[in-house]
């Protein structure tokens, strides 16, 4: 299974791995990984599992669709990395994927 | 019809009969088991005859999160009626739709973002323990005027900068918005004219000033207000006053009612203080301060085999949602402790979802640390009075005693 990386704000790190098929908001939710809260319990409609997408990884897994994007619009300290966690769907080559959480989720 | 209909038997009408825009089956809190009905045998219901003219129902968790989160097929706009059942003119960022929502939205979004919140923290729990601990011993009195009203309405001074020791005008201009029976639009926006008034001379004084951390401030130096005509100010004013002042007053008052009624969850509570946080996401979820959020349809559109037509109303009821077993596990029980307790309806969802969650969170937690902090016991001498309303899901009243 892939390993994911989340990076709290103040830097502590938590390595989890994760079914394929699972995605970053409900592998946070199933490992206790406080800072994401999923309150839709993923169905891209509330934004609080906002998560920012480590650099080196951006391109593997690409930008936020079009609901997503509205939904990001209202979130907190949005960034060109911004994606919502229940929309990054884990898979074999996301072996390593690491994602900084926000301050908080709003 | 009226309140007569509220003592039936939901079973014993012809569903098409059934109208629970009825806001007496609020005040008698006998809604519950009419929507239980509709989720079983017709969850996506039309109402073709009732005070608010003909409306559909949406009732199951999942449908309502679906109509919630699609704003082009499901309009909000105060041109097409608004979010309400009971048509209201008024413009605000919560019945308009994009574009102009984003921008308004946007305005006033930091203020209640988790960096502003940990500002407001300390002095939100110094004026709850204030409040707290001026409450007379051993006598009855209304929690919901002496700690509800008077917590939320100081709140809400805090987040306008507005004169404090006028700030009862706040709630009294947020029941004259809502809730009080009043015969016409025009006669209510009569009354609200010194609202408008007022927020109208904060806003000039404000727009002079250099720009501060309130929300009259902050609209004042945005970009979005600069577009804002009078109408959309004195909406999005109240649609703020409304928004941080029912809904969080309701839930404190729920909060102890539940309590009351399921003695053994506070008793878990006092021996795990650490639940407070998901004691106050079930609080939320069973008391729904909102009991629904109305669109327009702005195309056809069919909902489990229903033809909707452009143009009709439609209310999602989070009221039933957040009841629906199906979502939902024991969704009749109050449980502080529930798996995934934060996956409810009562902020909506979507663009439009609350954006003053967190805020309310924070006050409900705050005022239940301070409680079991002081070990204080609220005991509940009678039954609440409840709002008649099909809007805001409340109480006028509940007496109680604090007994230690």
């Amino acid at each position: 299974m892939p390993r994911v990386v989340y990076v709290q704000p103040t830097g502590t790190q938590q390595e989890v791995e994760l079914a394929v098929g699972s995605t970053v908001m409900s592998g946070a939710l199933a490992n206790d990984i406080s800072g994401i809260d999923g309150d839709c319990g993923g169905q891209c409609a509330c934004g609080t599992c906002h998560v920012y997408v480590a650099e080196e990884w951006v391109g593997r897994v690409g930008g936020a669709g079009e609901r997503e994007s509205e939904m990001l619009m209202f979130a907190a300290a949005v960034q060109p990395n911004s994606r919502l966690g229940c929309q990054i769907t884990i898979e074999r080559d996301l072996e390593g994927l690491t994602v900084h959480l926000p301050d908080g989720q709003h | 019809m009226g309140s007569t209909l509220s003592t039936l038997d939901p079973y014993s009408i012809p569903i098409e009969k059934i109208d629970v825009s009825n806001p007496a089956l609020f005040q008698d809190d006998t809604v519950g088991s009419f929507f239980k009905r509709l989720r079983e045998e017709d969850p996506v219901h039309f109402c073709s005859d009732s005070k608010v003219g003909p409306f559909w129902s949406i009732t199951k968790f999942n449908d309502i999160v679906d109509v919630d989160s699609n704003h082009a097929a499901f309009s909000s706009d105060a041109s097409n009626g608004g979010v309400a059942l009971e048509n209201r003119m008024r413009r605000n960022f919560i019945a308009m739709d994009p574009p102009k929502h984003d921008e308004q939205r946007k305005a006033v979004s930091p203020i209640v973002a988790p960096p502003n919140l940990r500002n407001l923290e300390g002095l939100i729990r110094e004026r709850t323990a204030a409040v707290l601990d001026d409450l007379p011993r051993g006598t009855e009195f209304d929690w919901v005027k002496r700690v509800s009203i008077d917590l939320t309405t100081k709140m809400l001074a805090t987040l306008f900068d507005f004169p404090y020791e006028e700030r009862h005008l706040l709630t009294e201009w947020s029941d004259i918005s809502v809730t009080v029976p009043i015969e016409s639009d025009v006669e209510r926006e009569r009354l609200l004219r010194p609202c408008y008034d007022y927020f109208g001379k904060l806003w000039t004084e404000r727009q002079k000033q250099p720009p501060k951390a309130d929300l009259l401030s902050m609209l004042a130096h945005s970009d979005a207000a600069k577009r804002m005509d009078v109408a959309e100010f004195n909406g999005n004013v109240l649609l703020l006053i409304v928004g941080g002042n029912d809904t969080t007053r309701n839930t404190m008052t729920a909060s102890i009612l539940a309590m009351h009624q399921n003695p053994g969850e506070l008793e878990k509570l006092r021996k795990n203080p650490e639940l407070i946080p998901s004691m106050v996401s079930e609080t939320i979820r069973w008391q729904t301060p909102l009991s629904h959020m109305r669109r327009t349809a702005t195309a056809d559109v069919w909902l489990r085999g229903k033809h909707i037509r452009k143009g009709d109303k439609i209310a999602m009821w989070y009221l039933s949602g957040n009841r629906d077993d199906e979502y939902i596990e024991r969704a009749d029980e109050y449980i502080i402790d529930r798996k995934n307790v934060r996956q409810h309806l009562s902020f909506g969802f979507g663009i439009h979802r609350c954006v003053g969650n967190r805020l309310a969170e924070l006050q409900l937690k705050i005022l239940w640390e301070e409680l079991l902090k002081r070990n204080m016991t609220i005991e509940v001498l009678g039954p609440p009075v409840r709002t008649y309303s099909n809007f805001i899901h409340g109480y006028e009243s509940l007496p109680v005693k604090v007994s230690s």
